[in-house]
């Protein structure tokens, strides 16, 4: 029983960290800041819930996992909100995705 | 395997700064800043198990508010900044 948890949380760490490196590799190499967004909310997320459930799977039963599910509470909550919050700002500041037909009453 | 994924965590970390110093518009750093901020979250959540003392969690914890407080601030006033007339206080 042990192997299983220990060889699971090794899964879940290292597919995390793969996701998270792909997401650092996309807010680098992506070409507009729509498409970054995307590459750094795709982080926030899954790369959080996997890395945090790899690491809760080696804590077991403990005050450490409580922490570590507050954590995941709090990042996959702010995380959408700063995301939104920035496209928001960036929208009202006039920057469009690029190739886009914007409607006829759009506000400029 | 913490080690696995301590050191991809740092690395992502060295590319969101990268993106962060060379970023076009002022949007782009403080999306680079706020991953940033939340792959420093996990890496102390890593590095607290990788050493074997879970204190660090607390700070993990209180990092995650903090980061999250600092994006909305530095969002509100370039959006003050850069606002135009379609935008006002009444839906913030």
């Amino acid at each position: 029983m042990a192997t299983v948890l220990d060889v699971l949380s090794w899964i879940m760490l290292l597919g995390g960290g793969g996701f998270v490196l792909v997401g650092g590799i996309g807010i680098l190499r992506l070409p507009d800041l729509y498409t970054r967004m995307h590459a750094a909310s795709l982080t926030d997320t899954l790369g959080t819930l996997l890395i945090l459930g790899g690491i809760m799977l080696q804590a077991g039963l403990t005050l450490a996992s409580i922490k570590l599910v507050a954590i995941a509470i709090f990042l996959l909550l702010t995380g959408p909100t700063a995301t939104y919050a920035l496209a928001n700002a960036a929208l009202m500041s006039g920057m469009y995705p690029k190739d886009t037909k914007l409607p006829e009453d759009m506000p400029s | 395997m913490f080690l696995a994924a301590s050191l991809a965590i740092f690395l992502t970390m060295a590319l969101a700064l990268a993106r962060a110093l060379v970023g076009p518009s002022v949007y782009d750093r403080v999306l680079a800043v706020n991953m940033f901020g939340t792959k420093t979250v996990l890496l102390l959540s890593v590095v607290a198990f990788l050493y074997g003392r879970p204190d660090f969690l607390d700070l993990a914890l209180a990092y995650a508010l903090i980061n999250f407080i600092g994006v909305l601030a530095v969002l509100h006033f370039f959006e003050n900044r850069h606002g135009s007339d379609t935008h006002n206080a009444e839906d913030k």
